[in-house]
């Protein structure tokens, strides 16, 4: 069932790239209808998973020669994410209500980066897992080149480039693993069988964790990010922040951790205290932590804020990875979902909500415009989006990162610490930032009011209510009932630190 | 035990009356007294429920996410109940006295109620992730009644709020943080009963290394900060000053309660040997907190932020009673544990007493502000009681509360305290007491300043209380004269809920 996702985003690709380009109406509710229908099966997919571990979905040989694999399978980790995938897809379309150019162009490449998605999620097979992942990455760059807004070309080539370096890291790791392993297959769970010697995992680890990493937006490699999701529309920013950020932290999880379990190993010796590649990775995702959050801090453009705040949060997806221990794991994957969900509803909200009405994104010029009178919708929005993201208990977001620190915590207190400053970090930047745009009480300069003199926003449309209200739901709901998500990823993660075995 | 979830009902209800006040426009202010009214008369079913041993009853429990060690544990004691009442009333009080909201009133009393549902959320918890939720949650309707319906210097007022709480709330996460990782759980009672064992000290330390004493900090830095206690309190007149005065009400009368409440449910029965360590310095900052309340109150002429000292001062007699017991003491020693329990009796009933008071005093000041165009400094005013005869013999009986005078509520609480206090810490009860001395002089030339003297010209026509007003405050002044005559009322349940807490409690 859960395959259909892939098969169908892609389905609707094609059909929206044969559209006749006037059409725009046509192509929208095409597109929503794709997505409602991918939810659909996630969630399908997500309900007749309780309860079990992993499911073949499809397994047809590719190329018998290599051993290849067309494996589709999910486990809990992969049910959660398709879950995320299927929401922000909606949510996504709904911020995309008012693309007139190009629409159904927009949306074929829109519906391809989904397929794309779906696809990583779903493959147990390492060959496959790559292909769905660059197929990823092309859309991206089209997506922001063509509908992008700031510098689009330099943040769409500055993306591409990061991807494709990440890209051809992770490339020569499954290379180099398929010849050392000797196996005829590259299926994922063949591959964490074999016995790998530990030199190779030693060097290979690095290699394969930080190609994938970069994508998830690891200090110091995270410097794409807040260009390009500043750079790309709306929905791309949302998908971006939400999900693609999320392939590269479970392609860490997934191949990296799960192949290379010796990787993570103690060197032997220590460098300025490090003493093995699990404490350099800690030790990157906490600055990245504690950086993403004081950049925010500086920042004038509202769209960068948030930018920012992802690699903060991502920062805690990659510590909750790098414990290696049932509940940091848990967390990361659950703050993988939670940020999913609360990027994509901050970046609609900064991005389409805001910015559409007032076509500006400096703080300077918001904290002008008493938005929080004239657009009460948009200020109610972000203030429960920025509580949700600043870890309000009650949120997802909150769960998550407990569980990270609680993680962390027990493997070096030092890193939960920092971290924990980081989350005090997050609560100055996204107060700021909130403070500064809807709720400053600074007065309009005489330009400012003379040009709004009877000048009305135009009113909050039905698609950003839904929007709004959806993915603000999602996150109360798995705020107050964690146990939804957690009973599926909890399962998932003890196999696969058993071992990779799953 | 209770086959019914009353208190699940209690929390939710006041957020249902949000979820309606929201869309009401201004019939915000009906559905506002009517939840309220309600919630006071289920906190009143709650309270004659309660069970007569003393111990946690009317539980409620569920799973939750029990990995993280978070469940739905729900129940309440003499303690939990009386601040459920107190909640109710303070909150009936701030509706009754807003009626003068012009500005998004569905929003601002949708904004109380579910400040109403964070002060019910917290008091009933018994675990620390579901306390914690419900205790942000009372923060940020707080902030927001500050930010967009306070005086001219809200915004920094609002901020300040804001950031200290928050800071002080970081620091009991991280100190509780510290604690699950160590005993796996976050259950208040069975942590009580680990603290008590030593246990939870024990697993601490082979954890993280003798850190217990700096957890006990962190958690009592948390409650510092909102009961508040000096040197944590510069927010706090500002915060009470800016906010429109039924917001005040709300925050000086229940509010302020979730600090105390916290060091009497989770800082003292957690880390009650901890802070026997620090007894000395602790008792210290009591007594500053006393002794700074009320002087900075002495020096000051808005009535607002005289009252808003005041508060600080008053808090303090309940941090004193509750350092002053925080130490250990032999089981023979009888007279000793009887000091034990009149001062954690004078603490509780102090924590309702200051509450019904101080609400009722910013209710006066609103009422004060609303006849005069905004008017608040002492010296605005002048003999009122010649126009308006009734509101001063009511705000004048509320004053008298405030400085204790016996007969009238504020003065069992504070008897009890300084009789069980003195015994157990002679010199920070006795220099406290001189506070109480200052405390008679703020409020009799507050009594001077605007009962007395020559009438200012813009007082001349000076309406008295009309009948809706009398009607609204007849009972809380009620409330004050029968709880000052038959403190029995309270106490009678209060007293099994001390003596079980502190056989619960190690020093």
């Amino acid at each position: 069932m859960l395959a259909w996702t892939i098969y169908l985003s892609f389905a609707g690709a094609l059909v929206q790239a044969l559209l006749p380009k006037s059409r725009a109406g046509l192509a929208r509710w095409l597109a929503l209808a794709v997505a409602v229908a991918g939810l659909t099966f996630a969630v399908a997919g997500f309900v007749a998973g309780m309860g079990q571990g992993r499911v073949v979905l499809a397994d047809v040989p590719w190329v018998p020669s290599m051993g290849i694999h067309f494996l589709l399978a999910a486990d809990g980790i992969s049910r959660v994410l398709v879950l995320l995938t299927g929401l922000a897809a909606i949510a996504g379309v709904l911020f995309s209500w008012n693309i007139e150019l190009r629409a159904h162009e927009f949306f074929a490449f829109y519906l391809a980066l989904i397929g794309g998605v779906y696809g990583v999620f779903l493959s147990f097979d390492l060959f496959l897992l790559f292909v769905f992942y660059e197929i990823a990455i092309v859309p991206k760059y089209f997506l922001i080149a063509i509908w992008g807004s700031t510098q689009r070309e330099y943040a769409a080539m500055k993306l591409a480039i990061y991807s494709f370096a990440g890209s051809a890291m992770v490339l020569i790791g499954l290379l180099a693993i398929y010849a050392t392993a000797g196996s005829h297959s590259t299926g994922l769970i063949e591959l964490s069988h074999a016995e790998l010697p530990v030199s190779f995992q030693m060097w290979c680890f690095p290699l394969v964790f930080t190609g994938f990493a970069i994508l998830a937006g690891m200090w110091p490699f995270h410097t794409w990010a807040p260009t390009g999701h500043v750079a790309a529309p709306t929905a791309a920013s949302m998908l971006l922040a939400g999900v693609v950020m999320k392939l590269g932290a479970y392609g860490c999880l997934r191949v990296g951790i799960a192949l290379f379990p010796r990787g993570l190993d103690p060197w032997g010796f220590s460098f300025a205290g490090l003493g093995s590649w699990r404490d350099v990775f800690a030790v990157l995702a906490v600055i990245g932590i504690v950086y993403g959050a004081l950049v925010a801090l500086a920042q004038t453009d509202f769209k960068f804020v948030i930018g920012y705040s992802s690699v903060s949060h991502m920062g805690f997806v990659l510590l909750g990875l790098i414990t290696l221990n049932q509940i940091g794991v848990t967390g990361a994957v659950l703050q993988m979902f939670s940020h999913g969900i609360l990027a994509g509803l901050l970046f609609a909200i900064v991005g389409r909500i805001v910015y559409e009405r007032t076509h500006t994104r400096k703080l300077a010029e918001l904290e002008t415009m008493h938005l929080s009178k004239r657009m009460p919708f948009a200020a109610a929005a972000f203030v429960i989006a920025g509580l949700a993201s600043m870890g309000m208990p009650g949120f997802s977001g909150f769960v998550a990162e407990l569980q990270v620190l609680v993680g962390a915590w027990k493997v070096n207190p030092w890193w939960a610490i920092t971290a924990g400053v980081g989350i005090v970090v997050g609560v100055a930047y996204t107060w700021r930032a909130m403070q500064k745009a809807f709720f400053s009480d600074a007065l309009p300069s005489a330009h400012v009011l003379e040009e709004e003199h009877g000048h009305h926003f135009a009113a909050i449309t039905w698609p950003e209510v839904t929007g709004v209200v959806m993915l603000a739901g999602v996150s109360l709901f798995v705020g107050l009932y964690p146990k939804i998500l957690l009973d599926a990823i909890e399962p998932a993660v003890k196999a696969l630190l058993a071992g990779g075995g799953q | 035990m209770s086959g019914f979830p009353i208190l699940t009902l209690l929390t939710v209800l006041p957020l249902i009356g949000a979820a309606i006040a929201l869309g009401a426009g201004k019939h915000a202010r009906g559905v506002a007294l009517i939840t309220t009214l309600a919630s006071l008369a289920l906190a009143l079913a709650i309270w004659t429920q309660l069970p007569v041993n003393g111990s946690i009853g009317l539980v409620e429990r569920a799973a939750w996410a029990p990995s993280l060690g978070i469940e739905y544990h729900l129940g309440v004691d003499g303690l939990g109940a009386l601040m459920l009442v107190l909640s109710a009333i303070v909150t009936l009080m701030s509706v009754d006295a807003a009626h003068r909201v012009h500005h998004q009133p569905g929003l601002y009393f949708g904004l109380v109620l579910v400040l109403e549902s964070g002060l019910f959320g917290s008091f009933t918890a018994l675990n620390f992730f579901h306390w914690f939720l419900f205790w942000e949650l009372s923060l940020i309707p707080a902030f927001f009644l500050i930010k967009l319906w306070g005086g001219a210097r809200r915004g920094p007022a609002a901020t300040q709020f804001f950031v200290y709480t928050m800071a002080g709330s970081a620091a009991l996460l991280v100190a509780f943080l510290a604690v699950f990782v160590s005993t796996g759980s976050m259950d208040f009672p069975h942590l009580t009963l680990l603290a008590y064992t030593g246990e939870l000290e024990q697993s601490v330390t082979s954890h993280f290394g003798p850190i217990t004493l700096w957890l006990a900090i962190g958690v009592l830095a948390g409650f510092a900060v909102k009961v508040p206690m000096a040197p944590f309190h510069t927010w706090l007149p500002a915060a009470y000053a800016e906010a429109p005065s039924p917001v005040t009400m709300l925050l000086t009368g229940a509010m302020s309660k979730m600090g105390v409440y916290g060091l009497l449910r989770i800082a003292i029965p957690l880390f009650g040997h901890q802070i026997a360590q620090i007894r000395t310095p602790l008792l210290v900052l009591a007594v500053v907190t006393v002794v700074m309340g009320v002087w900075a109150a002495a020096a000051q002429t808005d009535l607002k932020r005289i009252f808003a000292y005041s508060s600080v001062n008053h808090l303090g007699y309940c941090l004193l009673g509750i350092f002053a017991i925080a130490v250990p003491i032999a089981a023979t020693n009888a007279a000793a544990q009887t000091s034990q329990a009149a001062a954690l009796n004078g603490v509780i009933l102090q924590m309702f007493n200051h509450g019904v008071t101080a609400a009722a005093l910013f209710w006066f000041v609103a009422i004060l502000q609303q006849r005069t165009g905004g008017h608040r400094g002492i010296n605005d005013f002048g003999g009122l009681r010649k126009p308006a005869p009734v509101l001063a013999g009511l705000m004048g009986i509320a004053l008298f509360s405030s400085l204790g005078l016996p007969g009238l509520n504020g003065f069992v609480g504070e008897f009890l305290i300084f009789r069980g206090v003195f015994p157990l810490a002679w010199v920070a009860a006795t220099i406290s007491i001189l506070g109480l001395l200052v405390t008679a002089t703020v409020i009799l030339t507050v009594i001077q300043k605007i009962f007395w003297g020559p009438v200012p010209e813009h007082c001349a026509n000076f309406p008295d209380l009309h009948e809706g007003e009398r009607l609204a405050l007849a009972p809380v002044i009620g409330l004050m004269i029968l709880v000052g005559l038959l403190p029995q009322l309270i106490v009678d349940s209060v007293n099994p809920t001390v003596v079980n807490l502190l056989a619960h409690w190690r020093f």
